[in-house]
C-alpha cells in the first residue's frame, strides 16, 4: 500500500504542485524511467495434476513438483507530468520470455477547474484499488496476485459450449477506459468513477463491445496517536458477451463447427458485479489491510452457456453464482529496511450456478457435488530486507512461501487441490 | 554533617549527569498549539519521508541534491534542500538572524515551498509533523544554545485603497525591490542574474506574475510577515528597520496587483483606474514566462 504521501503524489498526477512539476523544470540529464525485474530460486508443487497412468493412458491425478533457478517478469516504469496538470504512465511489461504487452498507458488532466476533486484518466490502467495488485509484495505464483481479486467460480468456462467466447475478469487486472477521480486537498477523501470496456484490459476489442463501471470511495481519518487510518468501498458492475454476433467464415454460426462469430461483436450481454469493503489500519510499527468481497455473476457467464437458444440452452436448475471473499494481510517492520508479510484470503461459495448433487463428481454444464465446490484458502508469508534505501534505486533480499487449497476442483477425481510454491530472490529496480 | 555533605554532593553529581538529558529533552520536542512532538517519532519520519534530499545528518546534502562527486554538474534537484545543521530558515514570524517558532517549521512542512522542491505533507497527520519539527531541531546545535525569536507583531490590515496601492507602487521604486524583482515583478530587475542564496547557489527574485502563492504562504498577512521578517538564506532582507507598518501593508496591496493571473480585492480596485488597467492589461499581454529552473 501506498504512504499517505505516496497516494497524494498518485492522486495529484505525480505532482508536487508546487509551480516545478511542468518538464521544463525538470533537469534534462534525468528521464522518469525504471525497470524492474527479479532472478529467484522457487519450487512448485500440485497435489493432484493430471498425469497418464502406469499403461500411458491418460486420466490419473499426482503430486507434480518442479524447482529450480528462473526469472520474473520485466517492467519498464516511465511516468511523469507532459506540462502542468497534464500527467502519463506507460508501462511496457514483459512475460520471463520477453514477451511484451502494455500492461499500463495513460494520460491524465489534474486539476480540472481548478480543483483537485476532478480529475481525469484515459487509457489502459490499474482500478483505484487501495490495496494494488501491482503493488504487491509477495512474488510467488501462488501469492503473486490476489485471489479475491480474480476468482471465479470453478463452474464458468468449462468448454461444455463451443460458442461461449469466455469471460474472464479481475479487478486486479489493468481495464481499459476512462476514469474521473477527486479528493480533498489531504488526500483524506477520495472517489473514482471509472467506465471500462469490458475485455478485461485486452486491447483490439476481442471479445465485446460493452462497458462496465467502477466506483470506489474512501475516507481516512487520524485514530489518536496511532495516526492515519483509512476505510472504502468499492463495486464493479459490468457486462460481458456470451456468444459472437454474426458468423465468422461461411457455415461457422453453426453450433459444432469450429469457430464462432466475429471476434469483437460479442452480445447477449449478462451481468456480474465485484463490491466490497476494505479497512487499513495502522498501529505503530504494524499494519493490516482487511477487506470483504462479495461477487456475482449470471447464470449464463457461471455456466459457460450463450444466451442464445440457437446456440445452446440453460442447465437445468442453473442460477446465478454468487460468492463471498475475506483478505487480511499484515506488514510488521520492525525498520524501514525489513518486512514481515503475511496474508489470508478465503473464499466461499454462497450460491453454485449448477444444482447440487451430493455425492457425485463435478460434471461440467450438469452439476456440482456441494456447495463449497471450487471454495479457496490461500496463505501467505514472507519477508524482505532492502539492504539499503534509496530514491534512484532498489534492491530487496526477498523469501516467500505461499500454499493455496481448493475444494473439489481436482481435475479428474475431484478431491481437494493445492498448490504450495516457494521462492527466494534478488528483487531489484533502477 | 558528613552525610548532608555527601547527600548535597551527589545531588550536585547528578544534576551535573542529568543536565544534558536535560537540554536533549528540550531540543527533542517541539509545541504547537495542544500538539507536542517528540524527537524519536519523528526520526523514524525524518528516514523515511526526508532524508533523500535533506541529507543523512540534515545538511542538505541528500542523495537528490549530490553537489559533489560525478554528478556535481547535474544534481537533480535545481535548488539545494534546506540545510537543517545552519538552522537559517527561510519561512519565519521572528526577526531575521533568529530561529523560528516551532509552528513556523510545522506550517512550512504542512504547506510545502512553492517553486522548490519541498512538497506540502498536509498527507500526514498534524502529529506527525509535529514529531518532524522535534527532530528537525535536534540536527543543529543553535536549539541548544539559542531561543527561538519573538514573533514579530502584525498590525491589523487597513482595507485596500487605490491611494495604498499607489503608495506602494511609489516605495517598490523606493526601496529598490524594482532591482531584484524588475518594474513589473516579474523577478527579472537588473541584479537578478547575479544573486545567489548562502549555500552560493543561484536564487532567482520571486515572479509575481507566475503565480498566485509565495514562499512562505497565501494570504497577505503571510505577505506582510515576508515583507518584514525577511528570507534568512537569500537575498531578501527584512524591511522591519527601514519602514513603518502602514507602509509595509501599502506595498503588499501594491504587490497584489502584480498578481495579474491571480484575482485579488488589490487587482479588482487598480484595474478600475485608468493608470492601473493600462498597466494590468500590458502584463496580461506579455504572458507568463515559463521561466528557467532556478529558484525563486
Amino acid at each position: 500500500m501506498l504512504s499517505p504521501f505516496g497516494q497524494s503524489f498518485k492522486d495529484n498526477g505525480y505532482q508536487l504542485g508546487n509551480e516545478r512539476d511542468a518538464p521544463i523544470y525538470q533537469n534534462p540529464a534525468y528521464w522518469p524511467v525504471t525497470f524492474r525485474i527479479t532472478p529467484i530460486w522457487h519450487r512448485e508443487n500440485e497435489n493432484r495434476a493430471q498425469v497418464d497412468g502406469a499403461a500411458g493412458v491418460s486420466g490419473n491425478e499426482a503430486s507434480v513438483t518442479t524447482h529450480g533457478f528462473d526469472l520474473s517478469g520485466l517492467d519498464f516504469h516511465t511516468g511523469g507530468t507532459l506540462a502542468k496538470n497534464v500527467s502519463f504512465y506507460v508501462l511496457p511489461s514483459s512475460d520471463p520470455t520477453a514477451s511484451f504487452h502494455f500492461e499500463t498507458v495513460m494520460a491524465r488532466l489534474d486539476n480540472l477547474a481548478h480543483t483537485s476533486w476532478l480529475n481525469l484518466k484515459l487509457g489502459k490502467f490499474e482500478l483505484d484499488n487501495l490495496l494494488s495488485e501491482k503493488r504487491i509484495l509477495t512474488l510467488t505464483n501462488v501469492a503473486g496476485v490476489y485471489t479475491n481479486y480474480h476468482f471465479q467460480p470453478a463452474t464458468e468456462n468449462n468448454g461444455v459450449n463451443a460458442a461461449f467466447p469466455g469471460f474472464t475478469f479481475g479487478i486486479g487486472d489493468n481495464q481499459l477506459g476512462m476514469e474521473v477521480m477527486g479528493h480533498s486537498a489531504d488526500d483524506r477523501t477520495r472517489y473514482s468513477v471509472a467506465v471500462l470496456s469490458s475485455n478485461d484490459g485486452n486491447v483490439n476489442l476481442p471479445t465485446s463491445r460493452s462497458y462496465g463501471t467502477y466506483l470506489t470511495f474512501s475516507q481516512a481519518f487520524q485514530a489518536g496517536s496511532l495516526g492515519l487510518q483509512r476505510i472504502g468501498v468499492f463495486d464493479y458492475i459490468g457486462e460481458a458477451p456470451t456468444y459472437f454476433q454474426y458468423t465468422n467464415g461461411n457455415n461457422s454460426g453453426i453450433p459444432g463447427n469450429a469457430a464462432f462469430g466475429i471476434p469483437g461483436t460479442g452480445i447477449g450481454n449478462r451481468t456480474f458485479y465485484r463490491a466490497g469493503l476494505i479497512a487499513q489500519i495502522y498501529i505503530k510499527k504494524y499494519d493490516l489491510t482487511a477487506m470483504y468481497f462479495h461477487s456475482g455473476d449470471d447464470k449464463y457467464l457461471a455456466t459457460g452457456t450463450p444466451a442464445n437458444a440457437a446456440y445452446g440452452t440453460l442447465p437445468a436448475g442453473a442460477q446465478n453464482a454468487i460468492w463471498n471473499g475475506a483478505l487480511f494481510e499484515s506488514h510488521y517492520m520492525p525498520n524501514p529496511q525489513f518486512i514481515l508479510i503475511q496474508r489470508v484470503e478465503l473464499v466461499r461459495m454462497s450460491q453454485q450456478a449448477l444444482p447440487i448433487v451430493a455425492g457425485t463428481p463435478y460434471i461440467p454444464g450438469v452439476s456440482v457435488p456441494s456447495l463449497s465446490f471450487g471454495n479457496e484458502n490461500v496463505y501467505t508469508f514472507g519477508g524482505r530486507y532492502y539492504p539499503f534505501i534509496s530514491s534512484r534505486a532498489g534492491f530487496a533480499f526477498h523469501g516467500e512461501y505461499a500454499f493455496s487449497h481448493q475444494i473439489g476442483t481436482s481435475p479428474i477425481t475431484g478431491q481437494n487441490l493445492d498448490f504450495s510454491s516457494l521462492l527466494a530472490g534478488f528483487d531489484f529496480a533502477f | 554533617m558528613r552525610k548532608i555533605y555527601l547527600a548535597k554532593s551527589f545531588a550536585g553529581i547528578a544534576i551535573l549527569l542529568a543536565a544534558p538529558l536535560l537540554v536533549s529533552a528540550q531540543q527533542g520536542e517541539a509545541h504547537i498549539g495542544k500538539l507536542s512532538g517528540n524527537a524519536g517519532a519523528g526520526k523514524q519520519l525524518y528516514y523515511r519521508y526526508c532524508w533523500g534530499c535533506h541529507g543523512f545528518r540534515g545538511d542538505g546534502n541528500g542523495e537528490n541534491w549530490l553537489p559533489t562527486g560525478s554528478y556535481a554538474s547535474q544534481p537533480y534537484l535545481n535548488i539545494q534542500p534546506r540545510n537543517f545543521v545552519a538552522a537559517t530558515f527561510k519561512c519565519r514570524s521572528t526577526p531575521t538572524g533568529t530561529l523560528p517558532t516551532d509552528e513556523d517549521i510545522y506550517n512550512s512542512l504542512g504547506r510545502g515551498l512553492t517553486n522548490s522542491n519541498m512538497p506540502s505533507w498536509i498527507t500526514l497527520t498534524n502529529q506527525n509533523r509535529a514529531d518532524l519539527v522535534a527532530f528537525i531541531k535536534t540536527l543543529s546545535d543553535r536549539w541548544k544554545t539559542d531561543k527561538a525569536g519573538a514573533e514579530i507583531n502584525v498590525p491589523a490590515e487597513p482595507a485596500p485603497t487605490v491611494q495604498s496601492i499607489q503608495h506602494g507602487k511609489e516605495l517598490f521604486t523606493k526601496l529598490e525591490c524594482w532591482k531584484c524583482h524588475g518594474p513589473e515583478g516579474r523577478g527579472d530587475g537588473p541584479s537578478a542574474s547575479t544573486l545567489t542564496d548562502s549555500n552560493d547557489q543561484p536564487i532567482r527574485p520571486y515572479n509575481f506574475a507566475g503565480g498566485s502563492r509565495f514562499k512562505c504562504g497565501t494570504t497577505n498577512h503571510d505577505l506582510y510577515k515576508i515583507f518584514m521578517t525577511g528570507l534568512d538564506g537569500t537575498p531578501m532582507p527584512s524591511f522591519a528597520d527601514v519602514i513603518k507598518p502602514e507602509d509595509a501593508w501599502d506595498i503588499v496591496h501594491y504587490l497584489r496587483t502584480l498578481q495579474v493571473s491571480h484575482k485579488s480585492p488589490e487587482l479588482a480596485l487598480w484595474e478600475g483606474t485608468k493608470e492601473g488597467a493600462e498597466i494590468v492589461k500590458a502584463q496580461k499581454v506579455r504572458g507568463t514566462p515559463t521561466g528557467a529552473g532556478v529558484n525563486q
